[in-house]
Parts: C-alpha cells; structure tokens; sequence
C-alpha cells in the first residue's frame, strides 16, 4: 500500500515477494517485535518516493519537458499535451540516470489517498481457492517426504537405532537417518513417513529437562521471584501472586522446510522470520560457505514468533545432505506441540500501596523460565539495548525488550517492574506480546481489584490514574460503545483492561457468560486502538481480532502441562486453543486515527485482552483467578511418548 | 500394489497406494492436490476438511481404498473457473484469512454447513470445530453468514 501510494500506482499492480536471506543486511532481515510497519514505513516510502522521481525524470528527458510539468496517474507519466507513458516503458531509463544525490520527499500524510484506507489482502484469492504455496505445496522435484521420530523427553538424544533395516524395507521407505534431534525417515509418501517413524525401535539417552515437571519449575520460578519491599503494618495495600503455564505456539502449518543440499551448494526452503541467521546455521551445520547457501523465506501457516527458529530448516538440510536427496521435512503435531518452542511459564508478585484515594506505590517482580532469543531481534530491539557491538547476549536482549514493551500506563506513584529468568534448557521462545501477555494482564486483573478496594468502578478508576488524553480517549471508546455497566443476567459480567506498547494503545471490554465456571464463554468484545498513523485499518482489526482470540484461549484454557521432562499435550484436542464455539459471537473493533508515526500492533492486542477476560471471569464468579489457564485439568489421556 | 479409482474434484484419477494409505497423503503426495492441509493427521484440527460424494470428510482418517467409486471434491474443486463459490466471495469479502493455512478446510466445512441448512443459526456455526491458529473465528462467523444470505 505505501508502494502504490507513492507511486501512484493501483494497488494491484503492486507485488511483494519475500526475499532470500541477505547476509548483507546484517539484522536487520527479522520479522518480529511488532516492527515491520514501523521500520519500513519511512523506508519504503523514501525509495518508492525515488522511484517515482527517477521515472518522471526519464519521461521528462525523453519528452525534452520540465519534470516539473508532468503528473503521474494509474502507474504512468502524462505530459500536459495528454502524451503517456507507462512506468515498465520507463523504468529502463529510469534506473540508469545519472542524478547525483537525489533528495526526495515522500508525499505528504494528508495526500494520501490509499494508505489509511481499510484495504483486503492481496493474497486473499490466493488463500480461498489453495493455490497459496505453503511450503511443502511447493515442487522441488525429487523432494522426498521426511518425518523424525523424536525422543521421549526434550533434549534426549539418540543412543541407538535397533530396528533401521526392517523401517528400510517398509512400503515406500527411502532411507533412515540419524540426526542430533531424533531419527528421519524419508518415505515416497508422508503417511509412509510416518508409519515408519512410529515403527522405529530407538534406545534414547536422557534429555536436558527429564526430572521436571511443573511443579519443580513452579518452585524454582517462586524461588527466583524477588520478594516485594518490606511494608509497615499498617500500610494499606492490595496484591496478588500469578503463575502462567506454558504456551505452545501451535501455528497450524507444523513446522516444516524443504532442502536440497549437494556437494557444492545447498538450496533450502522454509517459513522464516530470521533467514540471515538460519542461514548461516545451515552453511555450518553442512559444512558450505553461506554464499553457497540459497535460503528462500516461503509464506508460513502461522508464526506467532515460532518461526523466528528455524529448526525444521536445519534439519532438512542435514536429512538431505545424509541422504543425498532433496527431501521435505515435516513435524508431526504432537512434535510440534511437544519438542516444539513455547512461551515461558512465569510467576508474578505484583502489589500496589494506596493511602486517600491515591496510589503510592506499585511493584511488580516477574519470574520467567528463559526465553531464547539467540536469533537475535533485529535493529529496533538490539539498538535499543544501547552501543552494544556484536555479541548481545540472551540476558541483555531479554531486559531490553522487557522494559520496552512492559510499562505500566498509570500514574501509580513510584512503579517497578523486573524480570528475573530462570534458565531451564527447554525450548522456549517469544510467543505474541513476548513479556506483556502475562505482565501487564496480571497488573490489570491488580488494577481492578485495587479499584475495589477504593470503592471505584473499575473504568473510572482507570480514567482517573491513566496517563493522557490518548489514552483515556481509547478507554472512553470501548466503555461508551460496549455499554458498560449494563445489567447481565446471574452469572454474566463485562470486563475491561487496557494496554500501551510500542507507541500504540487499546482497551478491550468483554462479556463473559461464566454460569458455569468450568466453561466459560466470552460473547461479546469491543476493542478500540491508537495505533498512530493506520496504514491498513482491515489489517489492524484483523490483528486485534487475533490477539483476542488469542488472549481468550490461554486465559481460559489453553496451556501446556510439563511431565517429567515433556509437554502431556500432543494435539488440539488437548492443547485448548479457542475454537468457534469457544469465541464471541459480537466483536467490535474501533479504530481511532491517531496522528503521528505509526506504532507496532501485531502484539498489542493480547494483553488488554488477557485482563479484560480475566477480569469479567472474576467478576462473573467472585473469585480472584490466580493461575492461568483458569480452567486447566488434564481431561485427556496423554498421547504415548 | 492395490490401485484405487476415484474422482477428484470432476476428474478421473488412479493412485497405486497401500489401502490403508490416509486419502490426504494420496492427494497431496500422489496426485499433487495441496489445497488440502495437514495440521494434525487425527480427525482434531480439521484443517484437511474436503469432500466425500459431497458430505464433509476429513482424508487424514479416510483410507484412500475407501474413496473408491467416489466423489472427491477439494477446495480446488470449488470455484467454476475463474467464477468463485458464494462461499469464497463472502470470505474474500470479510478479508476473513490471516495466514491462510486453516482456510481451506474453514471454507469446506462452511459449504458443507451450507447445504445441510440454508440459514444457520450462531449455534450451527459454532458446530464448525476447524481451529483457526489465527483466530480468525468471528470473520468466519460473518462470512457464513454473508454467503448464506447471497445463496438464498
Ligand atoms: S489434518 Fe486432518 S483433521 Fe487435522
Ligand atoms: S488463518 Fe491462520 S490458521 Fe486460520
């Protein structure tokens, strides 16, 4: 859209591929942090701004008029005489003139016609008929399926294969290799793929993890929490201790990659929000230069920061290289949910002190089992964390983005927030809104409780303590249009929260028929945002509506159980993530336009809704939810390891 | 090897597969029919959704000796040419795909509402258990319920 803005060009006539990975770009080739918008909205309006003026140039020269003269309309040149010319008939010359620095200045914001507009995908036909190319709809000829069978705990390792010449002689079995993260078997098929990894007899040795299980990682994370000041007696306080389970990311496209590695070169396919690192990781781990390592990035099934790893990638390429042919590497889905990343557990002390109406202090310490970044987060985060050259450690990459996207939006007196990781050698990984899920939907569910104790309704209380007008004029929106403080039947209530990150704000309130405790169903959302400048006002709503849903699942009931050494879930139907009927009938999304540079919203969703959900919980049931998921039992039978 | 003869989306095909070969391996392996996805291989995530003689099926469970005789039909096999289902209209419509990879199956199982009762209610609607990871739930809802209205 910024592109067609720019040059004034349809939208249509606009295509954007997904590059290679390009070394040259150092970090910043990363999808993440809720950046792309806000690093590229300047870049790609500059460069698109160049374009133009190098095509206009061309034409005048070519038409021996002033540049000046000329305006472009639908993707071409027109001279004042109606002369036209179309952008591809001048690109040729365009490129190779000569024209010195050329400055160039974007259009104005309050020129544009299409940016700001709510505006559909251009993939959608694409994606409704299943031509999409996910990437093992891809043909790489010869690509043969793979699938690995996978340890039994995390992180166990492969001591022997006792059964590979009888998986080799199945129908359809290629080939059987062992690799560091289990046992591959290539097969023409993935269901023969699959029948053969079951029938593996593999001696495994101990993983990283094997003698863990929630409750040892409850402990330790309660150990690591920093306790809270030490208070008078008499001061007046309210607080709270919060655990959150783990979270698999769960992208519905499982993790999967397609290599084909030779001698002298490698070629590797796959769903990629860090192709410069995964890249260089291949080019070891097969033993080639990186510039002998072509690394397509293909448009994935989901991410939710999952593909910020590129696990499947690595593997496929070293199955390939073992083998000698091209293969196409997919988890199964209890893999993915099980050997898979997820977001951390943590454990939360959050206490806020208030004498005469007023807040004086609020603390919250945060305790997190380890959460991997060593793919590093691109320039925004890693500039961030200040003048540091190479070598950013996991640490320092963690508080950055924890004091970047974790901020309280209140005027709560002297506030603090820390975050204490734990490291366990799990596999971990950022999962939407990282750090501010679970942090700031804890001090929401505070903030609601702190109101009740001043005797103050929790929205204008709220309105009272936020920081701007921008703030309270996004609160005031979803109170205004959800009709709070209606009257629900027995059983029912609305909820609200709000949440401010990455130069970007919303609230969200909720209704939630909880008559049954044990399944609770929100029915109604209404949410409303400042995101700043709104390039795709469809696209932001489409990202709200997902971090809601996202937010009412793992609110509610999705999570992961750790059993000595292994998540207990292996599919959705244990791992709760919110279906159709489990997801509000009535959603609204406002918009609010607000003026400046445009803030990050991929993540922003999620933690005003974890708080508005379990805030309408505790008022549905007059309880205080603690632990999240609230509704967590194991109420299946675990799949076999 | 048994080989099997089915049609697919109005085409006549045969595949030489072990009977008990899941019919969603034998298209998109076999045959190259990818609009189909995997996403759990056991009848949970739906996201394989397709036709069998018209009903909704899911082929991760559905050994292809069974397709035999029978009518396959995949999203693929949906659109009249270049001329969209109501189904795919309303979807493009309401923007309804994030990533796109629950879709298809999304889009089946919405058809197959659709010709089971002409005006679903919200009730029927949360019948469709297909995850949508991205959680594009209440799009779906208003999609159906668009496609619905333009079918009658
Ligand atoms: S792959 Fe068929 S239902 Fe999940
Ligand atoms: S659109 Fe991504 S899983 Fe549904």
């Amino acid at each position: 859209m910024l592109v067609a803005e720019e040059l004034d060009t349809p939208l249509d006539r606009v295509r954007v591929q997904l590059d290679d990975a390009r070394p040259e770009l150092l970090f910043n080739q990363l999808t993440g942090s809720s950046n792309s918008v806000r690093s590229l909205y300047d870049p790609v309006r500059h460069t698109a701004a160049a374009a133009r003026a190098r095509i206009v140039r061309a034409a005048a020269k070519q038409w021996g008029l002033g540049a000046s003269n000329l305006t472009v309309r639908q993707g071409a040149v027109v001279a004042p005489d109606g002369r036209t010319a179309s952008y591809g008939s001048l690109s040729a010359a365009a490129a190779a003139l000569d024209l010195g620095s050329l400055v160039v200045t974007p259009k104005k914001e309050s020129e544009h016609t299409l940016v700001g507009k709510p505006t559909s995908r251009i993939d959608a036909r694409a994606l409704v008929t299943g031509r999409q190319v996910f990437t093992l709809d891809l043909d790489v000829p010869g690509a043969k399926p793979c699938m690995v069978r996978r340890p039994p705990t995390i992180n166990g390792t492969v001591k022997s294969v006792n059964n590979g010449a009888a998986v080799r002689a199945m129908p359809g079995v290629l080939d059987v290799i062992t690799i560091d993260t289990g046992v591959a078997v290539v097969a023409e098929t993935f269901g023969q793929a699959l029948d053969g990894k079951e029938a593996l007899d593999v001696t495994w040795g101990a993983g990283t993890v094997d003698a863990l299980s929630d409750g040892g990682i409850k402990t330790k994370l309660k150990a690591a929490t920093p306790s809270l000041d030490v208070l008078g007696l008499l001061v007046k306080k309210v607080e709270g201790e919060f655990d959150f389970a783990f979270a698999s990311h769960a992208p519905l496209e499982t993790n999967s990659a397609v290599a084909d590695v030779r001698e002298d070169r490698a070629e590797v396919w796959s769903g990629l929000k860090s192709p410069i690192v995964a890249q260089a990781a291949i080019a070891k781990a097969v033993g080639l230069p990186v510039s002998k390592v072509k690394v397509h990035v293909v448009q994935s099934g989901g991410s939710f920061g999952r593909r910020l790893f590129y696990d499947a990638a690595l593997e496929a390429a070293v199955v390939s290289k073992k083998s000698g042919r091209p293969v196409r590497l997919m988890w199964s889905r209890f893999d993915d949910m099980r050997h898979g990343r997820m977001r951390p557990a943590t454990h939360h002390r959050v206490r806020a002190t208030y004498e005469a109406g007023q807040v004086l202090t609020f603390q919250h310490q945060v305790a997190a089992v380890e959460t991997d970044f060593r793919h590093g987060l691109g320039d925004a985060i890693t500039a961030a964390a200040a003048g540091l050259p190479s070598g950013i450690g996991n640490a320092i990459l963690a508080q950055t983005l924890f004091l970047t996207t974790v901020k309280s939006p209140y005027n709560f007196g002297v506030t603090t927030q820390t975050l204490t990781e734990v490291p366990i050698k799990m596999h971990t990984g950022s999962w939407r809104s990282v750090y501010s899920a679970n942090t700031r939907g804890a001090e929401e569910i505070i903030v609601d409780e702190l109101a009740a104790k001043l005797g103050k309704d929790p929205v204008l209380f709220r309105r009272e303590f936020l920081k701007t007008a921008r703030q309270r004029a996004v609160l005031d929106k979803v109170t205004a249009e959800g009709d709070w403080g209606r009257d629900l039947p027995a059983g029912w209530a609305q909820g609200v929260a709000f949440h401010d990150e990455y130069k970007a704000c919303t609230a969200c309130l909720v209704e939630i028929d909880a008559t049954d405790p044990k399944k609770p169903r929100v029915t109604k959302a209404v949410i409303a945002a400042d995101v700043g400048r709104v390039i795709n006002p469809r696209g932001l709503e489409a990202q709200l509506l997902g971090g809601l849903t996202d937010a009412i699942s793992t609110t509610l009931r999705a999570g992961l159980h750790i059993d000595e050494g292994l998540p207990l879930e292996g599919s959705y139907s244990q791992f709760h993530y919110a279906r159709q009927k489990d997801s509000p009938r009535d959603v609204n999304i406002f918009v609010i336009e607000g003026a400046d540079e445009p803030g990050g919203a991929g993540e922003l969703g999620v933690p005003a809704a974890v708080g508005a959900v379990a805030n309408a919980y505790a008022r549905a049931t007059g309880t205080k939810p603690r632990s999240f998921p609230v509704n967590f039992d194991v109420d299946f039978t675990p799949f076999p390891r | 090897m048994p080989s099997h003869t089915f049609t697919v989306n109005g085409e006549t095909v045969t595949v030489d597969a072990p009977d008990d070969l899941p019919l969603l391996w034998a298209l998109r392996d076999l045959l190259g029919i990818r609009g189909p996805k995997y996403g759990c291989g056991i009848d949970v995530c739906k996201a394989c959704t397709s036709h069998l003689d018209g009903e909704a099926v899911r082929p991760c469970v559905v050994p292809v000796a069974e397709a035999a005789g029978r009518e396959v039909t995949t999203v693929e096999g949906l659109a009249d040419g270049d001329e969209l289902h109501p189904v795919q209209e309303a979807w493009l419509e309401q923007d309804v795909a994030q990533c796109g990879y629950c879709q298809p199956g999304q889009i089946m199982a919405a058809v197959a509402l659709l010709k089971r009762t002409r005006n679903p209610t919200d009730a029927d609607i949360d019948e469709i258990a297909n995850v949508c990871r991205c959680g594009t739930y209440f799009r779906i809802r208003e999609a159906i319920k668009s496609a619905a209205a333009k079918m009658a």
